[in-house]
């Protein structure tokens, strides 16, 4: 597409972008303001990801994009297609195929590997709004590494329920200095974050802040010592597909009596094993 | 004035991308030694730092040239393709010199509690860059990292101030190397 630029924005834009991703990892977890553009694309689908991943790719890459892991849905492939069209990137679904990985709620069952960019949709960039809706505060709250407050709100949790009532948008303490959102990918996937081989690159484009998490950087999910952290998910059940225990599962409902069934959410890795034991029973 | 500007990006879309990837690869990576290819500079400046130049600094970001970098071949090729207002090292946003020529590191932008990422990226050109000499861990950095850096006492202050401090991109020719404010430094 000659009527646009290489992926889209403008070289302006684009330096503006690089320049906070470079604060961003520089400062690991906290949330370089930048100025957000219009995406041909609403508010709340990836608009942060996207300027992002525009600022961020060359021709020789290969994009993959997920939503809640899955390689199909309706976000996912629209965001491919743009990038398809506006850069001419090669596009894959295989999580080890990918330079970059455009992501909305989920990091890939497969481990990641150095070189390869994992960039996060971010709808609520601050951990602390809920508990203080002023930025200014919020602002000052980590300026100051005031963070009882967050600790407060787990108490109250484990009071109230006998647990952290948090399932996913767990918040993390990053080389212990800033808590972190790290966007609603579920609390599964916490443990990813922690010491990753890859590059991870948060954007949130309506609130227009980018954070990051350099390759090696040590990412704590918040948790008392008595009541310590836990990945937990669908308790007790296999992938129906692919029979994977140790994926993290959505519950599909398959009829109007009843009936569920529990799939991967990672379509790649599900796929993948899928075909790998029909391979097995072939042979 | 200089008689004859050289040339910026042949196709500024795609060979600042490629540029970006190697500057946020060695920021990603501290002490980890990067290319920039395929751009002649004005002398003093090494390509390398040229490259960064087009890639990062822009009319809305001062840029600092110190020293011998100073130059009006050097001030005419920033004017033409970046146009960075020319400013001292307290207004700077990016500055670019020989590490003699731009210290002392107080007197750049450090960025503040609230925003420290309000803070000048120094582009320092090196005789010698190389794997060796101080230790680097932190974000990025597996177990270890080593690096020739200029000034170990002043970049070390500069990391104990975390998160406030300045970032710096180290040039030697066609060669790149970070160091983030985050990186922890000691001598060998």
């Amino acid at each position: 597409m000659s009527a646009y630029n290489f992926a889209y924005l403008d070289e302006a834009t684009k330096r503006m972008l690089r320049r906070a991703i470079l604060k961003a990892v520089a400062i690991p977890g906290y949330q370089v303001p930048f100025s957000s553009r219009e995406m041909p694309m609403p508010y709340g689908w990836g608009t942060g990801g996207v300027q992002v991943t525009a600022a961020c790719l060359v021709p020789e890459d290969t994009l993959k994009v997920i939503d809640q892991g899955a390689d199909d849905t309706t976000n996912a492939v629209s965001i491919r297609k743009f990038f398809e069209r506006v850069a001419d990137v090669a596009v894959t679904g295989q999580t080890a195929e990918a330079s970059i990985i455009q992501t909305r709620h989920r990091i890939p069952e497969t481990p990641l590997t150095e070189g390869q960019i994992l960039v996060f949709q971010v709808p609520i960039p601050e951990p602390l709004r809920f508990l203080e809706p002023r930025e200014t505060e919020t602002r000052v709250m980590h300026a100051l590494e005031d963070y009882g407050l967050m600790q407060v709100r787990l108490y109250e949790d484990i009071a109230r329920h006998g647990e952290i009532a948090r399932a996913y948008a767990y918040p993390v303490r990053v080389e212990g200095r800033y808590i972190m959102d790290p966007s609603p990918i579920p609390k599964f996937d916490n443990p990813k974050l922690d010491n990753s081989h890859a590059l991870q690159l948060f954007g949130a484009g309506r609130e227009g802040r980018i954070y990051a998490l350099p390759p090696y950087t040590r990412v704590e999910s918040l948790d008392f010592e008595d009541y310590p952290f836990t990945a937990t998910k669908a308790a007790g059940q296999a992938c129906a597909l692919c029979g994977s225990t140790s994926s993290y599962l959505d519950e599909v409902i398959t009829d109007d009596a009843g009936g569920r069934m529990f799939v991967c959410s990672d379509t790649d890795y599900c796929a993948s094993r899928v075909a790998a034991q029909s391979q097995e029973d072939a042979a | 004035m200089s008689t004859q500007l050289t040339a910026g990006f042949t196709d500024p879309a795609r060979d600042g991308a490629r540029a970006f990837r190697q500057v946020l690869d060695a920021m990603a990576h501290p002490g980890r030694i990067a290319t920039l290819d395929g751009l002649q500079a004005p002398a003093p400046a090494s390509p390398a730092a040229a490259a960064i130049l087009l890639t990062l600094v822009d009319s809305t970001t001062p840029l600092y040239l110190a020293g011998a970098h100073d130059c009006a071949g050097l001030r005419d090729w920033v004017g033409f393709h970046t146009g960075a207002p020319l400013v001292g090292p307290s207004e700077a946003t990016f500055a670019l010199g020989t590490w003699d020529a731009l210290g002392p590191l107080s007197a750049y932008a450090q960025g503040n509690a609230e925003y420290p990422d309000r803070s000048a990226t120094l582009i320092v050109e090196l005789d010698d860059l190389r794997t060796g000499g101080a230790i680097l861990t932190g974000p990025g950095i597996e177990t270890e990292a080593q690096l020739s850096l200029p000034d170990l006492p002043a970049l070390t202050a500069n990391a104990a101030r975390f998160p406030l401090g300045l970032d710096f991109l180290f040039t030697c020719g066609h060669r790149l190397a970070a160091l983030p404010r985050s990186t922890r430094l000691r001598a060998c």
